[in-house]
């Protein structure tokens, strides 16, 4: 592909991280999509979870979301989450604090605090 | 005359020291001004990106979301009214509250019930001392406000309105904020904030988008041309659907607009505390000067009496010895 994906990941109160990628890859409520250079305009939903971006250089950036959505054109993807944060940024011990006190009832934060831990596993 | 002098003493020391707290409290509430600012800089994108995917969900989507579509007959309507926590910030909360009860009144008037919801200490301790009830109240970070406190007035607000008025919900939502227009200029803003007036906020994203587009090309031409896009959205893919995806969108719009009133609000508390401060300090200035010249001219008039005394004393021994 001759261009790159011009990426942005927007949580409420801070962008996250923004950078130039070659392939991203989130979770729908539908399944998870793959957005490459060059896909069609989509607004997605997006399920709580890791959102995996591949740079152009080679690194891959994970990013545990809370929800929110997705929306790419013309190779520029927003990622917007209420809450957001790298993999490097993840305090373990914070998230599974919170999963214990919020019990598996399966709400939001719960959601969110389950996304956290799966994102700090997997890096 | 030495007990004048003495108090006068002790309270240039205690202005003194009244003079040396406001000047510190200025000077922190000066600092928190710009980083109240700076968290507003930040949340800047996602309320950017969010207000276009509305639109662009707005399109397509069938609009029957209570949050868009208002009701003929507003019955009730909830107001957020958004005070201070601390004092020492001028008329600020005072200001809040006087408009927040004109548009209450203004409501009323129109046959309407108004639920308060209340955020900052201020507020809520005017409200129950009146004996009014609220829908919510919300304190302890008016100064700094995290997107989690947002979230949760948002998430109440949500659930008035979903709920019909007859079960105690609410038909509309208001807001009474401050809006910091710059260092020196607050003013109380009130604002409806569902059902979506469909001028407000997306039009102005839209002046500012068109702005800074054109300013960035320069050319005429290539101006136009950029401007022509911002006008035309991508023909979206919805995932799942449009439907759904608005209806996703619309609670985080709203916990968005609570989150930038908030932010909004404390560079306007720190602002209107940073010029109370200020005033404060520039009185304890003038009052220590008055004092000082108060002290300095009892202190003369105590010489000035020791003097006379001596001397009339020296006369009445001279007069005594000579006869």
């Amino acid at each position: 592909m001759a261009e790159d994906l011009n990426v942005e990941v927007v949580a409420a109160d801070r962008k996250v991280w923004s950078g130039e990628a070659s392939i991203v890859i989130a979770r729908t409520p539908e399944g998870e999509i793959g957005i490459m250079p060059g896909h069609e305009p989509v607004l997605g939903l997006l399920v709580a979870g890791a959102v995996t971006v591949r740079g152009t250089g080679g690194e891959t950036v994970v990013v545990a979301v809370s929800g929110g959505f997705l929306s790419v054109s013309e190779n520029q993807i927003a990622i917007l989450a209420e809450q957001a944060e790298l993999a490097d940024e993840i305090d373990v011990a914070a998230a599974q604090a919170d999963l214990d006190a919020l019990g598996e009832d399966g709400d939001g934060a719960a959601r969110w605090a389950q996304a956290r831990l799966d994102v700090a596993a997997s890096r | 005359m030495g007990a004048q002098l003495r108090e006068l003493r002790q309270r240039i020391r205690s202005v003194d020291s009244i003079k040396k707290i406001t000047r510190a409290q200025e000077l922190i509430a000066t600092s928190r001004i710009a980083r109240a600012q700076q968290f507003a800089e930040a949340a800047r994108p996602y309320s950017q990106a969010l207000v276009r995917a509305m639109e662009a969900a707005a399109e397509r989507a069938r609009l029957d979301n209570p949050l868009l579509e208002g009701v003929e007959e507003p019955r009730r309507s909830a107001i957020l009214v958004v005070t201070s926590d601390g004092g020492f910030a001028g008329a600020y909360s005072a200001n809040v509250i006087r408009q927040s009860e004109a548009l209450a009144g203004l409501l009323r008037e129109q046959g309407q019930e108004v639920v308060p919801y209340v955020v900052g200490k201020k507020g809520v301790s005017w409200f129950t001392f009146r004996g009014r009830e609220f829908g919510g109240s919300y304190v302890d970070f008016t100064g700094k406000p995290s997107y989690a406190d947002a979230r949760k007035i948002a998430d109440d607000l949500l659930d008035a309105i979903n709920t019909p008025a007859e079960e105690g919900g609410v038909d509309e939502i208001h807001i009474v904020s401050t809006h910091f227009r710059n260092m020196v200029t607050q003013e109380v803003r009130a604002r409806r904030l569902f059902p979506i007036m469909v001028e407000d906020v997306p039009e102005e994203v839209h002046r500012a988008e068109a702005g800074a587009v054109r300013s960035g090309n320069g050319g005429s031409s290539g101006g136009s041309a950029a401007a022509a896009r911002t006008d035309v959205l991508p023909l979206y893919e919805f995932e799942p659907s449009a439907d759904e995806v608005l209806d996703a969108l619309l609670p985080q719009y709203a916990g968005n607009l609570v989150y930038t009133a908030l932010l909004d609000a404390a560079a306007s508390e720190w602002a209107a505390r940073r010029r109370a401060m200020k005033n404060a300090t520039d009185n304890a200035g003038e009052l220590q000067e008055t004092l000082t010249r108060q002290s300095n001219s009892a202190r003369q008039a105590e010489i000035t009496q020791e003097i006379s005394e001596i001397v009339g004393g020296a006369d009445a021994l001279a007069a005594a010895g000579s006869e």
